[in-house]
């Protein structure tokens, strides 16, 4: 059991490609983390650093009071569970489980213990003497927890330990990785793409952009108050709809409206309304005009994808509502997004 | 593509046989050659049964009772062609593969150069240096022994160029794992990746077996002492006699016995070899 801390993490390629650049975190003691945002943000990359299967370029990452930057994979007390399973194909499950043990000179009952615990925790226990090929997609998914629940690390590394299996299976995983870390009560990080998975998932998330920390924080948190446009688009399904407007002299100009806002300054802004907080108004309450373009029946609701002023715009409805070709949609006002136009950046 | 049509069937297996006939039907004279009187291939008409000297051929070539034709028992050169065979054919798996495992896991200077390099080699078959090899050979004292038949064979950039496609169809994951799980290289390269190569070494084997084995301008080269004579290099000697007929039932039943132990080891791994040829998914 111990905390990571990553202090100005940073990882430069040959010529000067930096994949991470200043990363600063600390994941506290039994903290579930997720790190997520789109391919190439320097995720994984991070994730590979604290395992040491990538070298640190740049800054110091301690695990538990130990700063790890220059020990191998197997001395820094993590266990890694990859995206391909990665089980050695011609070794039944319970050599799987019991390989790094073994390599660890740990004596023969104690191997035998700890495998037949991880086994039975994740019901893998009629499967130890077969070998992963004969295993399904979610199998082999346990069996590679095993491995890392056997060794009784530090922390787990999980590096999109979900994106083969389908998607049935992968919401039954989920909620199978929470309560297993729950329940054990170890440090883990996580990565993933998905920002569903990562809003489940995570005690706290850390959304990253282009190897920089965007916003770290509790998903509730980060999906409420996203710093900024990035993370406005890429926390929440469907993402957040992006309208320009004008800010001038505490005047919100936005879609044929304006309304008072309780931020200073005078520029282009662009308005972030999340799809469920629209609605349709009321007679001669004040809206957007929207003209229809299609709509998506999920069941439990519809999405409306409108245009307003030739910008597309996404509002989920209850499934009972009627949608009509124009539509006048109203909001909240007092739950708006702000965002500067040119920087990005959060204004409210 | 499983087509199922009587017509298409018939010819599949009409063409199959006259492989089948092509391939054997030499094999099948030879036997026959060895199982008569040795004038009988030289009369004019050869014999399609077997004759009646079978017993006789064989039995004189294995005891060494033609001592007038072969300098050398067959035994000893049976004997020879197997020290040789297998010299290079685990002399040649054993370097490759641990080059190709330098090659793919490592990262050090020059590595893709020394890769190119033992690509290069590949244009480079022993029949082209064959002058360059036998002087150095020469020069280190290596004639006549059985490091001098094999050794200069043993470099193969095929076998390292083989297992070096088969060590970049395993998934980094599986290394990293691997380190994780606290192998060091040559762990990982133990417990890993020799039993994730088994069939393609076996395959290799085989394949190696049966060219060391057929070698022939080599182990006439190096060896002029008949204690390294090989079988392959032997029966081209037995042939080769001055002032009378060369004696065809025993050059025959040499040739016979010189066939069996690379059928053994094809019959031996061919479960193994067909696996190592055909398997993709690791």
């Amino acid at each position: 059991m111990a905390g990571i801390t990553l202090e100005n993490v940073g990882k430069t390629y040959a010529g000067d490609v930096a994949a991470v650049a200043d990363v600063n975190l600390e994941i506290n003691d039994g903290e579930f983390v997720v790190l997520v945002g789109p391919s190439g943000c320097g995720k994984s990359t991070l994730l590979r650093m604290v395992a040491g299967l990538e070298t640190i370029t740049e800054g110091r990452v301690t695990i538990g009071a130990r700063v790890v930057n220059n020990l191998e994979p197997a001395d820094r007390d993590i266990a890694m569970v990859f995206q391909n399973y990665a089980l050695y194909p011609h070794m039944t499950v319970r050599q799987n489980l019991s390989y790094g043990l073994k390599n660890r000179r740990m004596p023969r009952d104690e191997i035998t213990r700890r495998v037949d615990e991880a086994a039975g925790i994740l019901e893998i226990g009629e499967y130890l003497d077969r070998k992963p090929r004969a295993l399904s997609g979610g199998q082999r998914q346990r069996v590679a927890m095993g491995r890392a629940i056997v060794r009784e690390p530090a922390a787990f590394l999980f590096d999109e330990p979900l994106s083969n299996l389908d998607a049935k299976l992968r919401v039954s995983m989920r909620g199978e990785i929470r309560s297993l870390q729950k329940r054990l009560g170890t440090t883990s990080v996580y990565v993933t793409h998905d920002q569903l998975e990562a809003m489940t998932l995570a005690d706290r998330l850390v959304v990253l952009r282009g190897g920089r920390i965007e916003q770290i924080g509790a998903p509730i948190e980060v999906y409420r108050r996203p710093v900024s446009t990035f993370v406005a688009g890429f926390i929440g399904s469907p993402a957040m709809n992006l309208l320009p407007g004008t800010l001038q002299g505490g005047q919100l100009h936005v879609g044929g409206q304006s309304f008072a806002v309780e931020v200073a300054g005078n520029e282009k802004v662009e308005v972030g309304i999340r799809p469920e907080d629209l609605r349709p108004a009321k007679s001669g309450e004040p809206g957007l005009a929207v003209s229809l373009a299609y709509v998506e029946a999920l069941g439990a609701q519809q999405l409306g994808h409108f245009r307003v002023d030739g910008h597309p715009l996404v509002a989920a409805f209850p499934p009972d509502q009627l949608v009509h070709d124009r539509m006048s949609l109203a909001f909240d006002r007092t739950i708006l997004h702000l965002f500067s136009a040119e920087t990005g950046k959060r204004l409210n | 593509m499983v087509e199922n049509q009587r017509w298409l069937n018939i010819l599949a297996h009409l063409v199959l046989i006259a492989g089948v006939l092509v391939v054997a039907f030499p094999v099948y004279i030879a036997f026959i050659a060895s199982t008569h009187e040795p004038s009988a291939f030289v009369s004019g008409v050869v014999p399609l049964l077997p004759g009646s000297n079978a017993a006789n051929s064989y039995a004189d070539v294995l005891t060494g009772g033609v001592s007038s034709q072969m300098s050398v028992p067959i035994s000893l050169m049976l004997k020879n062609s197997m020290i040789m065979a297998l010299s290079i054919a685990i002399g040649k798996i054993v370097i490759s593969i641990l080059s190709a495992f330098a090659i793919v896991y490592f990262r050090f200077p020059f590595r893709q150069a020394a890769f190119w390099m033992i690509f290069i080699t590949l244009m480079l078959p022993v029949e082209v240096r064959i002058v360059p090899t036998f002087q150095v050979i020469s020069n280190l004292g290596m004639l006549n022994s059985y490091a001098g038949l094999s050794i200069p064979l043993i470099a193969s950039a095929t076998a390292t160029f083989l297992f070096r496609q088969v060590f970049l169809t395993i998934p980094d994951e599986l290394m990293e794992a691997a380190r994780i799980d606290g192998a060091g290289p040559l762990k990982f390269f133990k417990d890993i990746l020799l039993p994730l190569s088994r069939t393609n070494i076996a395959a290799l084997f085989v394949i190696l077996f049966i060219y060391g084995w057929n070698q022939y301008i080599w182990p006439i080269l190096v060896t002029t002492d008949d204690k390294y004579q090989t079988i392959v290099a032997g029966i081209k000697r037995m042939a080769d006699v001055v002032d009378s007929e060369p004696l065809w039932n025993y050059i025959m039943a040499t040739s016979v016995l010189a066939m069996l132990p690379p059928v053994v080891v094809v019959i031996m791994m061919q479960r193994l070899f067909v696996k190592g040829l055909v398997e993709t998914e690791k």
